[in-house]
């Protein structure tokens, strides 16, 4: 009979290997599923996995995965550090709509004026608008104890409706003929953030998640602050006797995990978006939460999960063109990514053992 | 993207000339949905004139669609990608797809788009069209003007766009003609398919009293709820007939297989070229969903003849004596209304009540 011991401490080895079987496990699970939906199962995984990356057109792909990575790597390493000490804040998807909607405020102001200063202010906007929406839920929490949770992800609701007002109203392109929606910052240049390198798909905002996963890295290693996340996270009233002033963290891992989120925003309406739109938010903001547990809330480990995350963009958008998939099969896919990754959580806390059942 | 564009288009031009050196290769039809093929609305009736292309051309033309495409970069993306792996035209079927479609045919020129319900054509590339939906509002608006009998028509909207509010003005336009008492009670959604918020929105309704709904919105949400109050309500996009047996009294239909149809036969003539396309019932873009017979006899006479006189070009839905809501001339007797004031417009017509959300 097989019995599950708690393992006294957390096995370093099952952690680092469960997300690799996770991924293995997923493949055999949507191999199945795919199957089941009369596909070649092999094709569809190569056609998600592989052909992004090294097939035909991977020149084109490859530039599109980090364009796609990019917001998630930006947006998850802001809410894992507030995950680290227990600070849930499920409303990124509000801030990053927030920063979008203030960076180009800034932007479209100054239009068509062609000043060196612009994008740079716009940058600042885009992380103003994302630490203010985040302060919301970070003061009632403070003030009056109320569940970030809950109030974060209400504003991502409010935050949808001001985009919606914006876009009919004061962003709205003069010359659009009545339609909703901004100019489009790609025929902006002075407010737009194009690729550095043409063709790499390196754009401001994919540079910021690549600093900010490294400037995480330090924080959580080598800083003061970085400790007392993680104490408190642990321990926290253990936290508490070490000198950690909570309303501080509460402040800090919002504010910072809203400013993160409003810069991703703002570097994906000035770059490849182009436009506040009423649609603009793609549900980045909650992806990006999967893509933090997925890489265990460490730096290098949520540089890998927007990477993975968004090969399975890029590739399942392959599959559904050239192999007929359906959409809701390629999210489902997805969903069996982070359920694996959750279950062999197990693994890492828990010891198997085959115990034999004893005589009463 | 700047310097993307010459290796892209490199790219495309090679693919051209191997496309043109094979002319037994299938013409190769992508179509990017906004919505899930499943919505029963809007993206439904796109994917069902992509089948009804597949079926008219059999072997000759190949389609891929890929649905639920964000507007912005996913967009363009996958419409790169369809280009890359050998489309030759590309059905783009959401406003929001006009500035990514715009981006993409310019680095393809050997590959066609046609745009729904856009504007722009910047290039030799690109078509747009759209449907003449408020004729269809006419009908169905009379339809709704005699069944009321609490005299009050629910209208479900999404976004306050010409449109939208197109479709309202008819629709009133008509109900009132036939019924001087009729009164529109308007809520605005702000989204195309949310079918908790349509759900919503139409208990809302009822409860101010009104016994017929109407909508513009893509989900059968709102029918589902008119049966169950035992209201009626009109299919939208598509028939809806599954979600309300008793409830539905028409709907209006996007049929697009025609259109779609036309223009790959263009492609495969070689004959195509960028058009503006907005057609209405009489090629049957827009198509007037059987009338139940809840409807009587004469009012479904009186429907199925102004349907038919729309058709015949007989009869404009914006025909004068017309005012506008602060009761100035529109429209002067037997003036019809013009296509750029129509694509424009941004005002409520004498009768409706309430304000244009801004």
């Amino acid at each position: 009979m097989l019995t599950l011991e708690k393992r006294a401490q957390p096995s370093r080895a099952w952690s680092l290997m469960t997300p690799i079987l996770a991924v293995v496990l997923t493949m055999i699970a949507g191999g199945i599923m795919f199957a089941l939906l009369g596909k070649a199962p092999l094709e569809a995984i190569r056609t998600i996995f592989w052909d992004p990356i090294f097939g035909e057109f991977s020149f084109y792909y490859r530039p599109q995965i980090l364009i796609k990575a990019g917001p998630l790597i930006l947006i998850a390493i802001g809410l894992s550090l507030g995950f680290r000490a227990g600070i849930w804040n499920i409303g990124a998807e509000g801030q990053y709509i927030m920063g979008a909607i203030f960076g180009a405020g800034v932007g479209l102001a100054f239009y068509p004026a062609d000043l060196w200063f612009i994008f740079p202010l716009m940058v600042l906007a885009g992380a103003l608008g994302g630490i203010l929406w985040a302060m919301i839920p970070a003061l009632l929490k403070t003030k009056f104890g109320t569940n970030e949770i809950l109030v974060s992800l209400m504003l991502v609701y409010v935050a949808e409706h001001i985009l919606s007002a914006v876009s009919f109203g004061a962003l709205r392109n003069p010359d659009g003929h009545g339609f909703p929606g901004s100019r489009n910052f790609q025929q902006y240049e002075a407010a737009s953030n194009p690729e550095i390198i043409a063709g790499s798909g390196m754009h401001w905002g994919v540079i910021t998640a690549f600093i900010a996963v490294i400037g995480a890295y330090i924080l959580l290693n080598r800083h003061i602050l970085g400790y007392q996340i993680r104490l408190t996270g642990q321990a926290p009233r253990a936290a508490r006797f070490a000198g950690v002033r909570p309303n501080l963290l509460i402040t800090f891992c919002l504010g910072a995990s809203g400013a993160l989120a409003g810069l991703a925003g703002l570097f994906e309406v000035a770059g490849p978006a182009g436009q506040i739109s009423i649609d603009f938010n793609s549900g980045y903001g909650f992806t990006a939460i999967i893509v933090a547990f997925l890489g265990r809330l460490h730096p290098f480990g949520i540089l890998l999960a927007g990477l993975l995350m968004a090969l399975t963009y890029v590739g399942g958008d392959i599959a559904q063109s050239n192999l007929g998939l359906p959409a809701a099969a390629i999210q489902a896919f997805q969903g069996m990514l982070l359920f694996f990754l959750l279950g062999m959580d197990m693994l890492t806390n828990f010891r198997v053992r085959l115990k034999q059942a004893e005589a009463v | 993207m700047k310097s993307i564009k010459p290796i892209l288009a490199g790219a495309a031009l090679a693919m051209g000339l191997t496309g043109a050196a094979q002319a037994d290769d299938p013409l190769e039809v992508g179509f990017i949905y906004v919505g899930p093929v499943g919505d029963f609305g809007w993206s439904y009736e796109h994917n069902q004139g992509r089948l009804a292309v597949e079926e008219h051309f059999g072997d000759a033309v190949e389609t891929t669609f890929v649905e639920s495409v964000p507007e912005g970069a996913d967009a363009e993306r996958v419409m790169t990608q369809m280009a890359l792996e050998g489309a030759d035209l590309i059905f783009s079927t959401s406003f929001g797809y006009m500035d990514p479609t715009n981006a993409v045919a310019a680095r393809f020129p050997n590959v066609r788009f046609e745009h729904a319900t856009g504007y722009r054509r910047d290039h030799s590339n690109v078509s747009t069209y759209s449907a003449r939906f408020y004729e269809g509002r006419a009908v169905i608006g009379t339809i709704a003007g005699h069944m009321t009998e609490t005299n009050k028509v629910g209208y479900i909207a999404s976004f306050p766009i010409p449109e939208v509010i197109r479709g309202i003005n008819s629709a009133y336009i008509h109900a009132q003609r036939v019924n001087p008492d009729v009164e529109f009670k308007i809520v605005w959604v702000y989204t195309w398919f949310d079918p908790a918020k349509e759900a919503d929105a139409a208990t809302a309704l009822i409860e101010q009293g009104v016994d017929v709904i109407m909508q513009h919105t893509d989900s059968p949400a709102a029918m589902t709820i008119a049966e169950e109050q035992g209201i009626f309500a009109f299919g939208q996009a598509s028939d809806m007939a599954q979600f309300g047996p008793t409830a539905r009294l028409s709907s209006i239909i996007d049929n697009w297989s025609p259109y779609y149809i036309e223009r790959t036969q263009a492609v495969l003539d070689g004959t195509w070229e960028s058009t503006d396309t907005w057609d209405g019932i009489e090629p049957g873009m827009v198509e007037i969903g059987e009338i139940a017979d809840s409807v009587p006899a004469e009012v479904r006479a009186e429907a199925e003849a102004l349907s038919a006189s729309i058709e015949s070009g007989e009869y404009h839905a914006f025909t004068g004596p017309l005012n506008r809501q602060d009761g100035s001339v529109w429209l002067a007797e037997g003036e019809t209304a013009d296509d750029g004031t129509l694509a424009g417009m941004d005002f409520y017509v004498e009768g409706i009540e309430g304000e244009i959300p801004n």
